[in-house]
């Protein structure tokens, strides 16, 4: 109403000068950690310790140890597997969509969510891993290796297509990530006073220079990079969403999965994005950097997902009906009425009901609230593939071979354990590199960038 | 002392954007070629004020994104078409549609390694820690929030007077000459560095044996190879008859084996009904299994016309009126039981197999013993058969 559309909003707050955006963004860097990390630090530790006294149970005793048998031969492993990688996808997402739609508003929360996605794919490994039984051999049959009767793995098997784009994936995240890093290093490697610090920077830098002539080919393999991360960034949650769609399964067999995956997977990724940087900004002072305007921007992200979630919730429903295939009405009856209907409706609930509060500005902008709907979500994009995977498992085609699955307490070790994992690297990651990509924000800044007249545009 | 260090070149700092695209442009207009402008983020519009040709990078991305996809394609076609072709789920050999994920993976993997790899080591020669540029303030303060140019001693109009004068005319804030370092003389076979490259060296094969060689064999790790099962044909101490075998419980029946109800009886006077129609099927049945089972004794058409040469005892013919008077279920009874020196065929030939014998004992029968109005029907069939 009074809001003035055509002035693009600042994207770093409070009129900082490019020395004070380093300042702000090497600070966690150099001081020692306080106590309260350390609290934080020994409490995610606590959270992996659980993690791997399950992983060496699962380890010894065999993966009997999980709930997971007939009929319900899939469940936390891969319902664990799609939420970590999901939660993946909002790196990605804000570092290459965002660049080659040129949000500059992206700037302040890349560098973060990069690193989350390399933090969570490493969480979703785990459980595939695990659950290849002995997975010091895994290596061995996960990849394209003949074994003793020269037989290959299975092409045309989305199983290994999996294999194929998580690694790709984490690769290639990581590449992207570091490419970000190098200037960033050799602007620590110029500014700190530590010895060992500068051999360490000077190394990861490789000696960067800030030479235009390297810009001109980095911001150039920046684009490629992005250019290809995207659809890489697609295929991922499409190929995960083939594991089920592949399958024959009424409740699986479904073409909208792959659309649907990969609308769930922003959806949950940016919740958590959301979740951890309320907590990033504010303890490492950097509210003008990750600005209320980048929180609202991406609340608008999670409520427009989160509708396209519930679109996809409803049209599997509609199809089933249209289908005129009683198994599959049956599976998706079952789903919403059946012995898991509480699964269904807490999933329904987080993800559809609870972002609609995103309509209001007010809710928009309001750190606690959204910082409320933000986990909901996260725990409805859980449950969501508990949902398409238990129930759809639980009774299939044969009344004589269903079944009710509960989880053990192993099951859920693992899951806190990744859990652990993940918020310690997170911990590590603030304190060790620049949360805030700093060559890419001082871009942004006012006046960073020649007037047009001077620059000759 | 300074005298004698190499001039690297000649550097000046900028304070704003606007500034040193315009000292860029100047030094690319007086004609300097070996010069650099340096940064603390891409200034937009550099590349036209420095006259930069565009970045070839893309070729790189493309060849290898290519290179990656064509060795994905020929890698599946070769595994799954030519070194061990096998049907899976009815696609053929070369199934493209399911090819496509992996290839798409690959080409992404090639394309994106390339392109860093190749801007890292071909495009800027990096790692390359000890250019004189670093460490100097004129670093430290482009690495921060200062625009700096600097014009290397190499360039074939370099004058450090004229370019002092050039820069200040530009407005620079400062400017300072860049040395070469001393050149320090490391060696490459420093004992400790041979120290480390042998003990990364064991650490690493050690590893590796070890968990080759011994970790994986580790119990529990074997339980899948050596399972603690008892084979049927083994002893036993668990049971008290010191079998592995287990026999059944007393009174179960198999499959297929009901008991039958007349064994060892004579001639029963009210047998089994024949619960099989004499069907086409049931009666080429019957006739495949007398040949084989009946045939040798009783001779193809059961007339008796054994063809054991006298081997065995002649058995009667089976046209006689007693065995034509008899029901099925008598001559049904003949062959699980036997009758005198003929033996039972219970174990040769299942239940219906026998009712389809002796269906096919009748059809034999009615043939030898063909009433008018059979043969009636007969030359109405073959008429039929030969109008055809
Ligand atoms: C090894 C030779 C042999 C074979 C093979 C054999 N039989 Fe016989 N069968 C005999 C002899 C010999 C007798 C006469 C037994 C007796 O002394 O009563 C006989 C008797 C019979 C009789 C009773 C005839 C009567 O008038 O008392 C029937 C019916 C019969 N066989 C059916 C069969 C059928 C059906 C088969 C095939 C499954 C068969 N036999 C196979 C040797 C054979």
């Amino acid at each position: 109403m009074n809001i003035d559309y055509s002035q693009e909003l600042p994207v770093v707050e409070g009129r900082l000068s490019l020395r004070e955006i380093d300042d702000l963004i090497a600070r966690p860097m150099d001081e020692k950690p306080n106590k309260k990390y350390f609290l934080a630090l020994s409490f995610t530790l606590s959270l992996m310790s659980i993690g791997a006294v399950s992983v060496a149970l699962t380890l010894y005793y065999g993966i009997g140890m999980w709930g997971n048998n007939q009929p319900v031969g899939w469940a936390f492993d891969i319902v664990n597997f799609v939420f970590w990688v999901g939660i993946g996808h909002a790196g990605t997402l804000i570092s290459a969509i965002l660049f080659l739609l040129r949000q500059k508003w992206r700037t302040g929360i890349a560098r973060f969510a990069e690193a989350m996605t390399i933090f969570a794919v490493m969480c979703a490994a785990i459980f595939p891993v695990l659950h290849t039984g002995r997975m010091w051999v895994a290596v061995v049959y996960l990849l394209p290796y003949p074994n003793q009767h020269g037989l290959w793995v299975n092409f045309t098997s989305p199983l290994i297509w999996d294999v194929f784009a998580v690694s790709t994936y984490f690769t290639v995240s990581l590449v992207f990530w570091y490419v970000g890093l190098i200037p960033d290093f050799a602007t620590l490697r110029d500014r700190t006073a530590s010895k060992i610090k500068k051999v360490i920077y000077s190394v990861f830098s490789l000696g960067w220079r800030h030479s235009h002539r390297n810009w001109q080919h980095y911001e150039k393999s920046y684009m490629l990079l992005a250019g290809f991360a995207t659809p890489l960034v697609l295929s991922v949650h499409t190929i995960v969403s083939f594991d089920f769609a592949v399958s024959i399964l009424p409740g699986w067999h479904t073409t909208i999965f792959p659309p649907y995956f990969v609308a769930g997977a922003i959806f949950s990724g940016f919740a958590m994005v959301v979740t951890v940087l309320i907590f990033v900004r504010k303890v490492f002072d950097l509210e003008n950097i990750i600005t209320i305007n980048h929180l609202e921007k991406m609340n608008k992200v999670i409520l427009a997902t989160g509708m396209m979630v519930g679109y996809a919730y409803g049209m599997e429903f509609f199809i089933a009906w249209y289908s005129g295939n009683p198994v599959e009405q049956f599976a998706f009856i079952n789903r919403a009425f059946g012995p898991y209907a509480w699964a269904y409706w807490i999933m329904v609930s987080c993800n559809v009901i609870f972002p609609q509060f995103f309509w209001v500005k007010k809710i928009r902008r309001s750190v606690p609230l959204m910082l409320i709907i933000a986990i909901f979500v996260n725990i409805g994009m859980w449950f969501e593939r508990f949902v398409i995977t238990v129930t759809s498992l639980h009774r299939d085609f044969l009344p004589s071979s269903w079944g009710y699955y509960t989880p053990t307490l192993v099951d859920f070790g693992v899951l806190i354990g990744s859990f652990g994992l993940f918020f310690t690297l997170v911990l590590l990651f603030t304190k060790t590199l620049p949360v805030v990509s700093i060559s890419e924000v001082k871009a942004v800044a006012d006046g960073a960038q020649p007037s047009h007249h001077g620059g000759d545009h | 002392m300074e005298q004698q260090k190499k001039v690297f070149g000649l550097a000046a700092l900028f304070d704003s954007p606007d500034s040193i695209i315009k000292a860029a442009k100047t030094v690319t207009d007086k004609g300097y070629k070996n010069f650099d402008v340096h940064t603390p983020y891409p200034v937009h519009g550099m590349d036209k004020a420095m006259k930069l040709p565009p970045s070839k990078l893309g070729y790189v991305t493309l060849t290898f994104g290519l290179t990656g996809a064509a060795i994905a394609l020929l890698f599946m076609y070769w595994t799954m078409s030519v070194d061990y072709p096998m049907i899976i789920g009815g696609k053929p050999f070369f199934a493209f549609p399911a090819f496509i994920p992996v290839t798409f993976e690959v080409t992404v993997l090639l394309a994106t390694l390339s392109t860093v790899i190749g801007m890292i080591t071909f495009f800027f020669y990096y790692p390359d820690n000890s250019h004189p540029i670093h460490d100097t303030n004129y670093m430290k303060s482009v690495s921060i929030d200062k625009f700096g140019v600097c014009i290397e001693a190499t360039d074939s109009k370099y004058n450090e007077e004229e370019i002092s004068k050039l820069f200040a005319d530009l407005g620079a804030k400062s400017t300072e000459i860049i040395y070469f370092a001393e050149k320090v003389d490391r060696k490459i076979f420093e004992p400790k560095f041979i120290t480390l490259l042998i003990v990364t060296a064991s650490i690493v094969s050690g590893v590796a044996y070890i968990h080759l060689n011994k970790i994986l064999y580790l119990p529990p790790f074997d339980w899948m190879m050596e399972q603690s099962r008892v084979n049927v044909q083994s002893m036993s101490s668990f049971f008290n008859d010191n079998f592995g075998m287990r026999t059944p419980v007393k009174g179960t029946v198999a499959r297929g084996f009901l008991p039958y109800e007349f064994a060892g009886v004579n001639e029963p006077s009210s047998p089994l009904a024949n619960p099989f129609f004499p069907s086409k099927e049931n009666l080429v049945l019957g006739e495949k299994k007398y040949n084989t089972f009946c045939s040798p004794c009783h001779g193809n058409f059961g007339d008796g016309d054994s063809r054991l040469n006298g081997q065995f005892p002649l058995p009667p013919s089976l046209h006689t009126t007693k065995a034509r008077e008899w029901q099925d279920g008598n001559l049904y009874h003949i062959i699980v039981n036997g009758q005198n020196v003929m033996p039972s065929y219970a174990s040769q030939l299942n239940i219906e197999e026998r009712w389809a014998i002796v269906n096919y004992i009748r059809v034999l029968q009615r043939a030898k013993n063909a009433s008018d109005a059979d043969i009636q029907e007969i030359k109405k069939e073959s008429v039929k058969n030969v109008s055809r």
